[in-house]
């Protein structure tokens, strides 16, 4: 331990000898180390809020859908299309499953434009479901009421509104009890959902939520493949707490024999879970996170180089001071471990200064732009771990060479 | 210490080296042989292997062939680790060129040896004041080998070798780079050494130096003349 702090020491003085050659030498580790760490903490920070708003839309929530929720790779749409569709008589045969609290059905399109007098709303997603669609999905009605069993049985011309609607339609007084017409029809509004605010940047309260009952009315399916495949209903299930694995088994079991399907049969739906939301999002960025290791590992290997080439300036100034060394007794063991701590402090200093640089990097990032960065205890190991790698890797074969100086001849040298 | 015990045993030692693809032959059959309180002078004309030798007896370098004993264990058998610490312990050295290291003080360099005995701070600090003081530094324990004069920086390095109780010191032409009043007062410090039952030897190519010693031994060609 002396033994190590000595050699710290020594190679302390060497920099205060060599102060810009050191630094520019440990530049290379800075650059690299703050670059990831900056980046690192970014994505993380992304990754947080993500999680946290896939939380928000509901807490583990099943769906089922005819078509995958998302699409990885090439698939058959014409098979998809041709999958039997979803109906409401599924939900409600999945609600009287023993793990599940209640499942509703769902089927929404994008209203391009929704307009009330001289105000107008874009990109409007309508909704069609039924009376237990606030509570599965964390909303929760403001103002007004809200669905009843009665509204979807009786196929009733109503609707409850996002706040992001009401605000823009209706800028002062309440909308509940004003009408709006969608594609010709007639709705009633009866509530106002509270704010939500916005997942992956998309507003989530931008909607209008009615029966589905009426909603058939107004859209009926068309019958090209894309809408086959794609617009129709899907059922949104709230297990009871903690049995979402159960859910899972019991809605797929139930829905296999619904669509008559033997054992041989792949499924002909989809079940997914915020968990594989969350995974497909986590796959999605881990692509970045992997060229940003990528690039950060080439920056690292030319710091790396450059801390190499030092070192090996250094043994070469400092081979009369080998030679002494060992004339008064240093063996091999000694001078290596000499030189590999000076490299490895070297590489140390770099990633140090780089770890606060990527620090102050990415909390500036997140004042100037709506990005969060979030800062976790082992980025700063990784970054710490990498610079030391870096030099003992490239630290070695310097450090070996003034190992394996002969003393007589590292004497003579001038 | 006990006298005319014997140290180190030197048998027909020969050292060849290469410069380029010239072989050089440094050494051819020396023996000799190094008792304690030994006084011994090499001398020998330059390229007579005087420096050779030395270099071999204080294991700085090894022999092409040849047996050498440090207290009846051949030396060739040694490994690296060991030769340091012979080095470290068994021998101390001083070199014409004193060979300080710049960056250190007086102390730091006279405890260098120490560092690799493992020895505590503290007691490197004492011991290489205790010594300073008696070699008569007392007043440049800080100074760096840039502040002081020739004849003190080889007294520095004569503190250096002798740091760690050597069984024996070796001097390379101690007082080459001195002028000869200098050079008289590092003799008188050797003399003094022998005086105290230290064991000496040292190479040299002046006469006046060499008759400090005890005993002198020439060698030319690399090879020893008379005894």
């Amino acid at each position: 331990m002396n033994d190590l702090w000595l050699k710290v020491s020594l190679s302390l003085q060497t920099f205060k000898t060599h102060r810009l050659r050191s630094f520019l030498t440990a530049l290379g580790i800075i650059i690299g180390v703050s670059t990831v760490i900056a980046i690192l903490s970014l994505i993380e920070g992304l990754n947080r809020s993500v999680a946290e708003q896939i939380q928000s839309i509901g807490s583990d929530l099943v769906f089922l859908s005819k078509s995958p929720i998302v699409m990885a790779g090439p698939r058959n749409i014409e098979e998809i299309a041709n999958r039997p569709d979803l109906t409401p008589e599924d939900a409600e045969a999945i609600n009287q499953l023993p793990s599940v609290d209640v499942a509703i059905p769902e089927i929404s399109q994008q209203l391009t434009k929704l307009k009330y007098r001289d105000k107008e709303v874009a990109s409007v997603r309508v909704i069609g479901s039924a009376e237990n669609f606030s509570k599965v999905n964390n909303r929760f009605v403001e103002s007004g009421r809200d669905f009843t069993r009665d509204d979807v049985t009786h196929r009733r011309a109503l609707c409850i509104i996002g706040s992001y609607v009401a605000k823009n339609i209706f800028p002062e007084g309440s909308p509940v009890g004003k009408e709006l017409n969608v594609r010709g029809h007639r709705l009633k509004i009866i509530g106002v959902f509270r704010e939500k605010g916005a997942f992956l940047g998309q507003s989530m309260d931008n909607m209008l939520v009615m029966p589905y009952t009426f909603f058939e009315k107004i859209f009926p399916r068309g019958e090209s493949v894309i809408e086959r495949a794609f617009f129709g209903y899907s059922v949104d299930i709230k297990p009871k707490t903690g049995q979402s694995e159960k859910t899972i088994d019991e809605v797929r079991e139930l829905m296999r024999r619904r669509h008559g399907l033997s054992f041989d049969k792949k499924d002909d739906f989809e079940i997914g879970t915020q968990q594989m939301l969350m995974e497909i999002y986590q796959n999605i960025t881990r692509v970045g996170f992997i060229a940003i290791v990528a690039i950060a590992a080439i920056s690292l290997v030319v710091g790396g180089i450059g801390i190499m080439n030092i070192m090996l300036v250094s043994v070469a100034e400092r081979t009369r001071e080998i030679g002494i060394r060992k004339a008064v007794g240093a063996s091999n063991q000694n001078i290596l471990s000499q030189f590999l701590v000076e490299s490895v402090f070297l590489a140390l200093i770099g990633g140090v200064i780089g770890i606060m640089f990527g620090l102050i990097l990415a909390w500036l990032i997140s004042v100037v732009s709506p990005l969060k960065a979030s800062v976790s205890l082992w980025m700063v190991i990784l970054g710490f771990g990498f610079s030391a790698a870096v030099g003992i890797f490239f630290g070695i074969y310097p450090a070996r060479r003034a190992a394996g100086l002969n003393p007589i001849e590292a004497l003579r040298y001038e | 210490m006990k006298k005319n015990l014997t140290i180190c045993r030197a048998l027909d030692i020969c050292k060849t080296y290469w410069r380029g693809k010239v072989a050089v032959e440094a050494l051819r059959g020396v023996t000799i042989e190094i008792k304690t309180n030994d006084y011994i002078s090499i001398m020998g004309a330059s390229g007579s292997g005087k420096s050779t030798l030395i270099h071999i007896l204080s294991c700085l370098d090894t022999p092409t062939s040849g047996e050498y004993y440090l207290e009846d264990k051949l030396v060739s058998s040694y490994t690296d680790l060991e030769l340091a610490k012979v080095r470290n312990t068994f021998f101390g050295f001083v070199f014409q060129s004193f060979s300080l290291l710049p960056r250190l003080t007086a102390t730091e360099n006279v405890a260098l040896p120490l560092i690799y005995a493992a020895v505590s701070k503290k007691e490197r600090v004492r011991k290489a004041r205790k010594i300073l003081e008696k070699i008569g530094l007392g007043d440049r324990m800080n100074h760096r080998p840039n502040e002081m004069s020739g004849g003190e920086c080889q007294r520095v390095a004569i503190a250096r070798a002798l740091v760690n109780d050597p069984k024996v010191i070796f001097a390379d032409e101690p007082t080459g780079n001195l002028d000869s009043r200098t050079g008289a007062e590092i003799m008188d410090i050797f003399d003094k050494l022998v005086a105290e039952g230290n064991t000496v030897v040292m190479v040299t190519h002046d006469s006046t130096v060499a008759s400090h010693a005890s005993k002198t031994v020439r060698l030319r060609d690399g090879m020893i003349q008379n005894e």
